[in-house]
């Protein structure tokens, strides 16, 4: 991954000591609360309903042993022994206190990291797919792009205040493994006549107004990257609606121009920059690229024999196995997702002790390093499969191995009204309910895949909208209540969910869960996940079955009939 | 007289900052003596008379955007001006970053480039890198001289920008 040079480390030493002496002046009363809201934003922290929220910048989900340890150590001292991993490859400690904050960044600074720009009206943390390097599908290795990205949107002048924040991510395969389509700007690594480029998507976005991201321009190559985005931000800073915080992002602007009036404003700006300074030049390409050479693997055969005979003898190891162990680019080696799901925890959670666990799990199987993805797990890379078995092993004493990835039971969670302050509705114990009521894994792994995502608010962290089924927190006369959509998808066929009914009391979202999934089982074509069947037969079997409200006893005949 | 900070000094700012009252039209309003700064629509309505003043009296003439008032409306004028400032009316509002690169990197624009509104010492180092080179901050002048260190927050920057037409990469690289 991206090594630090003095000068990167100069740039976030300056930025721990600029917040120190902000925060000295706030709590002395020099800066108002007003003054020090974009400040303290800009650098991650949040005042929510249990005090300060702090989100740390993990850059396209890339960290590695060193880093891990000391975010364990941080939890410890300044926060209460855990993290939560979010969608955006971030991890926020929901208990620090403002005034330790400077302290707490001094530290994070010491293995190079930061919270720079993980909130307020900026560009993002830029992310991308947790597979890239190692995944067969892949065009080209999209991390030295984003780190690329990382430098150029650091502390940019021109665009510290913008209308409203500002995400990218990249995807370098052919599977959209980063969500871009519902980012403000997606870029998707391609390559023509040999060339390499991106396929440029603006105004996709999550919250209020689900949409999904159109091509603005259908190659791009690679030199061209920062002088074609400057001119997309300066069209939205220039442009974008102030009047309206809900109206604010980039998407409504290219809705309200149309596509094509956008992208004909941003080519007339680009005409100005393209080809000036900011052109990206192989030697920079190649120099940080060369952060991300392979590490050296050995020659190994395609499968490992005694990892095929613990596959025919284990039945738990395998069905870990087939969930959460992918196959790799290099024979004899494998990618492994630690799961952060499990009953009783809320998803993304991680204590301190775990964040050791994994952090010695890297070192030991992984060449030291673990890439976040956005569906809230943490991945092994580079596991050489004669080692998965004690992987396997170590991840399950940490508790880090439910065999359910890509399941109903990996559901994507935002920290919702237990800990958020925008919430209408907690997340949570939604999903405690549910992880509790699915904990059969022989039930799980017949349902097959299935996006289950829960957000508290509209604001759509839970990425309910591209959910298979999306539960969306509403309030009603001060009560909880929940939406339920269908439909919702990511990757390349992404998909905004549409609503089934009318909300339903927090009670009843498990039992409306069961009755959704027993209507798949009941209507399914072979090999058809859920998705599909919802696409084949449209929303109305599953409407019907979910407002049938049968008691939840006979709900289970039906389950298993 | 209130200070300024011109060239990453205090300076005394002799400038009259000419804003329009609810009852007032930039035909009628009253031009006062001495170095003016303008709003867009009086430079609109008054261009031969203000052109006038700053030749036969040799009166500065400087003229201010808001953030909806881009630099194209003034590019071709430029040459007039000795002093052109754009207004922040709330912090928030960061569409003035991209006037001030504009004016500085697409239209050539030479001289005083000035800040003023709610801005604070927190916004020195962004605004001096998009070409700002004067600031009316709402710090008090004995907290302004510490404010001036915000020019020196960060030892190296990642981009191109007005003060730096290089980006670290093409610097770093030699």
């Amino acid at each position: 991954m991206y090594r630090y040079d003095a000068i990167d480390r100069s740039i976030v030493a300056a930025r721990v000591a600029q917040f120190r002496d902000q925060t000295r002046r706030y709590l002395a009363g020099k800066l108002s609360e007003d003054e020090f809201r974009p400040l303290r934003l800009q650098n991650g922290l949040y005042v929510e309903k249990n005090g300060p929220m702090l989100r740390i910048a993990i850059p396209y989900g890339q960290i590695n042993a060193a880093q891990l340890d000391k975010l364990a150590g941080i939890t410890r001292r300044y926060d209460r022994g855990y993290g939560h991993f979010t969608t955006r490859q971030n991890i926020q400690l929901n208990w620090v206190k403002l005034p330790e904050v400077p302290e707490l960044l001094a530290e994070l600074a010491e293995v190079d990291m930061h919270a720079i720009q993980t909130s307020g009206s900026v560009i993002r943390n830029v992310t991308t797919d947790h597979y890239a390097g190692v995944s067969a599908d892949e065009i080209a290795d999209p991390r030295p792009y984003a780190e690329i990205l990382r430098q150029w949107s650091t502390l940019h002048p021109e665009f510290a205040f913008l209308p409203r924040k500002f995400k990218i991510a990249v995807s370098g395969s052919t599977t959209d493994r980063a969500a871009i389509r519902v980012h403000d700007v997606g870029l998707q690594l391609a390559q023509r006549d040999g060339a390499i480029g991106f396929q440029v998507y603006v105004g996709g976005g999550l919250g209020r107004t689900p949409l999904i991201g159109e091509e603005v321009k259908s190659f791009l190559p690679w030199p061209h990257l920062l002088t074609y985005l400057e001119a997309v931000l300066r069209v939205y800073n220039r442009y974008g609606r102030r009047d309206n915080l809900y109206k604010a992002r980039i998407k409504i602007l290219v809705q309200a121009l149309g596509v094509r009036e956008f992208a004909r404003q941003v080519e007339e700006e680009w005409q100005h920059l393209k080809d000036g300074p900011q052109t990206l030049t192989e030697a920079e390409l190649a120099r940080v690229a060369a952060h991300f050479a392979p590490p050296e693997y050995e020659t190994l055969p395609a499968d490992d024999l005694c990892q095929l005979a613990h596959l025919r003898e284990d039945k738990p190891y395998g069905r870990w196995v087939e969930r959460n162990v992918r196959a790799h680019k290099v024979p004899g080696y494998a990618s492994v997702t630690l799961s952060l799901k499990k009953p009783g925890v809320a998803p993304g959670d991680a204590t301190a002790e775990q964040l050791e666990a994994v952090a010695d799990l890297a070192r030991r199987y992984s060449h030291g390093e673990v890439r976040v993805s956005h569906e809230q797990n943490l991945v092994l890379a580079d596991v050489p499969q004669r080692e998965l078995y004690t992987v396997w092993h170590r991840a399950k004493a940490a508790g880090l191995a439910t065999p359910t990835i890509g399941l109903l039971a990996d559901l994507i969670t935002c920290p919702g009204g237990d800990f958020c302050e925008l919430a209408n509705a907690r997340s949570i114990p939604v999903a405690g309910d549910i992880l509790q009521r699915f904990d059969d894994l022989d039930y799980l792994h017949d349902i097959g895949e299935l996006d289950l995502n829960i957000s508290g608010c509209m604001n759509g962290c839970g990425h309910n909208a591209v959910g298979h089924i999306g539960i969306l927190g509403v309030e009603k006369h001060g009560e909880e209540w929940y939406q339920v959509s269908l439909g919702g998808n990511q990757g390349n066929a992404a998909a905004v969910g549409q609503a089934i009914g009318p909300a339903i009391p927090a009670a009843e979202v498990t039992n409306v869960i069961e009755r959704l999934i027993a209507t798949y089982l009941a209507l399914r074509h072979a090999g058809e996940r859920f998705i599909d069947t919802v696409q084949r037969l449209g929303h109305t079997p599953f409407r019907d079955a979910a407002y049938q409200a049968p008691s939840h006893e006979e709900d289970r005949r039906v389950r298993y009939a | 007289m209130p200070k300024i900070i011109k060239q990453q000094r205090l300076a005394d700012d002799e400038w009259k900052v000419l804003q329009l009252a609810e009852n007032e039209t930039p035909h009628t309003v009253r031009l006062p003596v001495g170095p003016l700064l303008v709003p867009l629509a009086v430079w609109r309505a008054r261009k031969e008379e203000l052109i006038h003043r700053n030749w036969e009296h040799h009166e500065p003439l400087g003229v201010w955007l808001s953030p909806g008032e881009g630099p194209e409306a003034i590019a071709a004028d430029l040459d007039d001006f000795t002093l052109v400032a754009v207004h922040f009316p709330k912090l928030a509002d960061g569409r003035g970053y991209s006037t001030a690169r504009l004016l500085r990197e697409r239209y050539g624009y030479r001289n005083e480039l000035r800040a003023f509104g709610d801005v604070g010492q927190d916004q020195l180092f962004f605004l001096d890198r998009v070409g700002f080179d004067s600031f009316s901050i709402k710090e008090s002048d004995e907290d302004a001289i510490e404010a001036l260190a915000a020019f020196a927050a960060f030892p190296e920057a990642y981009q191109a920008a007005a003060n730096q037409p290089q980006p670290l990469f093409r610097r770093r690289a030699i």
